[in-house]
């Protein structure tokens, strides 16, 4: 591996930063969008089981090779224009959604040292890269020159603005007991504590202090992202699919797979947050990457579940969730966790 | 030209197409969806001045919150542009004026060396390590807690004022009280009666 290292340095010279930043970068992307194209497998399987049906069975091997088959019927698939549609815009929209969601993972530290770029304000990057996420969306939604599709960019546009500060305020106090807004000095942050020396790590982590954040933040999470219950942006017994009705084919498959990335986004950043990223829930066994995945899992896990689960909020209890519960609760946690850091019981030094 | 003064000019280059497109820009949509493009030209550039806090901060702030908001205003709008047209040669002069001011002020600041304004030296690089969040934090929380603090206050005082002057709550409006529902119990909701059962 050094010795291929060497070579390639050599052939490529000055250029070889660039050119090990783009292998690198395809590295993240590559399994990404493989783990995007699994993960509808997984919640066609894991829904159906739910309901009591087996889910995708015909293509291939217990069904395997479903999100394949889908990815090449869509493909293949002609993409319309509407004849009034802004066309410039038409094709910007879909181009940002899926862009954003990927610029985010730049900033995701996978393991010790593991990270494309390990910049200080990896924190602030990231809500800047998914708050930019919500143009995608909106400029499709109004390009598009239809009235489902400018509803669901209406009410995406108002979620996202409304749910991002709650989110904000989460991370404000995850920052603040990490005293850093790089991603790796947070999960570092949490490798410590008086449990962390027991060998009870996972009772370290930041869920635990700030269990109402975790919990806010989750449920933020799966509100930006649009996922039920609080998909009414693509509620289809309201407004058909929302900003997503009139594409079809590739522009359509690159909403889908922005919007899985974001969810795969929200899970790694939640475990990043709150569950000790890569560290090991308990001494006796090694630091590794493989935590990181497990945790990330879970939590697709519970997106799933919840989809299975609660029936879709009503647009104004969206609204209530947001302002009047979650953004008070924040400020609450705020103060408190400010009172706690200066008072003597101060357990983040 | 090193690949800073590349990197430079041509966020730049942006930045001015992207900013006189706003103002030439026949659909407000389209003018808004520019301006965006210009705040994202000028993270950019700051970001190149080693501003990361204040350019990850525009965009988050003014990108990803401001302008949506913005642009959530300007689709609902039916604007007419004909009839904003007709005001065109009425309001130049007040227009013409402005824009002279401001172009006067530019230039000022742009030809300070000319003029001799060079009363803030120029703070030279900072090394690597420096963590621009953590000095803006301290400083902010030290040196400037007044400023700061008023500002915001007086930032509140206006988001106040502005609801306070604009809610007009409908009397017909109706609004979920999830205490209450959550509250309810089952004697409010359901009497259960006794009765014999009918007989033939």
């Amino acid at each position: 591996m050094e010795i291929l290292l060497q070579t390639l340095q050599t052939f490529f010279g000055p250029a070889w930063p660039l050119v090990w930043t783009l292998l690198k970068i395809f590295g993240i992307i590559l399994p990404l969008v493989l783990c995007v194209a699994y993960l509808t497998l997984a919640e066609r399987k894991v829904i159906g089981w739910m309901q009591v049906r087996i889910g995708p069975n015909r293509v291939g091997p217990l069904g395997l090779l479903q999100p394949i088959a889908d990815g090449l019927k869509l493909v293949f698939k002609e993409i319309v224009v509407p004849t009034k549609a802004s066309t410039g815009l038409y094709f910007v929209g879909p181009a940002m959604a899926f862009a954003t969601a990927l610029a985010a993972w730049a900033v995701v530290p996978f393991s010790e040292g593991y990270v494309l770029a390990n910049i200080d304000a990896g924190v602030l990057y990231l809500l800047a890269m998914t708050s930019i996420g919500i143009y995608g969306v909106i400029i499709s939604g109004w390009a598009s020159n239809s009235k489902y599709a400018f509803y669901g960019a209406m009410r995406s546009a108002a979620q996202m603005v409304s749910y991002e500060i709650a989110m904000g305020f989460a991370l404000v106090c995850v920052l603040m007991v990490s005293a850093s807004l790089n991603l790796s000095d947070i999960v570092h942050g949490q490798a410590k504590g008086a449990f962390a020396e027991m060998g009870l790590g996972f009772l370290s982590w930041n869920w635990l202090p700030l269990l109402p954040m975790f919990l806010v933040y989750l449920i933020s999470g799966i509100a930006e992202t649009n996922r039920a219950p609080f998909d009414v942006v693509e509620g289809e017994s309201e407004i058909v699919a929302g900003h997503m009705v009139e594409y079809s084919g590739m522009a359509y498959a690159l909403f889908f797979l922005g919007e899985y990335a974001n969810m795969i986004l929200v899970s790694v950043m939640t475990s990043i947050f709150f569950l000790g990223g890569w560290l090991s829930p308990v001494g006796f066994l090694p630091d590794s990457f493989v935590w990181l995945a497990g945790k990330t899992c879970f939590i697709l896990f519970l997106f799933l579940w919840f989809r299975a689960t609660f029936p879709r909020y009503r647009y104004d209890q969206i609204m209530r969730l947001g302002w009047k519960v979650f953004v008070p609760l924040c400020m609450f946690w705020l103060l408190f966790i400010g009172v706690w850091m200066m008072s003597p019981l101060n357990i983040w030094k | 030209m090193d690949f800073k003064s590349a990197v430079f000019y041509f966020l730049a280059t942006v930045l001015v197409l992207a900013s006189l497109r706003v103002i030439t820009a026949r659909n407000p949509v389209h003018a808004a969806l520019f301006l965006v493009l210009a705040f994202f030209s000028a993270g950019g550039i700051w970001m190149l001045l080693q501003a990361e806090f204040l350019a990850i901060v525009l965009v988050m702030v003014y990108v990803g919150a401001v302008m949506v908001l913005f642009l959530f205003v300007v689709m609902m709008l039916d604007i007419n542009l004909e009839r904003l047209r007709q005001g065109f040669w009425s309001y130049l002069p007040l227009g013409a004026t402005i824009g002279l001011l401001m172009t006067l002020e530019m230039a000022l600041v742009l030809a300070g060396r000319y003029y001799g304004l060079e009363a803030m030296p120029d703070p030279g690089a900072s090394g690597a390590g420096v963590n621009n969040t953590k000095e803006l934090g301290r400083l902010l929380f030290t040196d400037y807690v007044y400023p700061f603090e008023l500002a915001s206050v007086i930032l509140l005082v206006a988001i106040v004022a502005a609801v306070a002057l604009t809610k007009r709550p409908r009397k017909e409006s109706k609004a979920q009280n999830a205490a209450a529902q959550i509250a309810v119990r089952r004697n409010d909701r359901l009497r259960i009666v006794s009765m014999p059962s009918e007989k033939e």
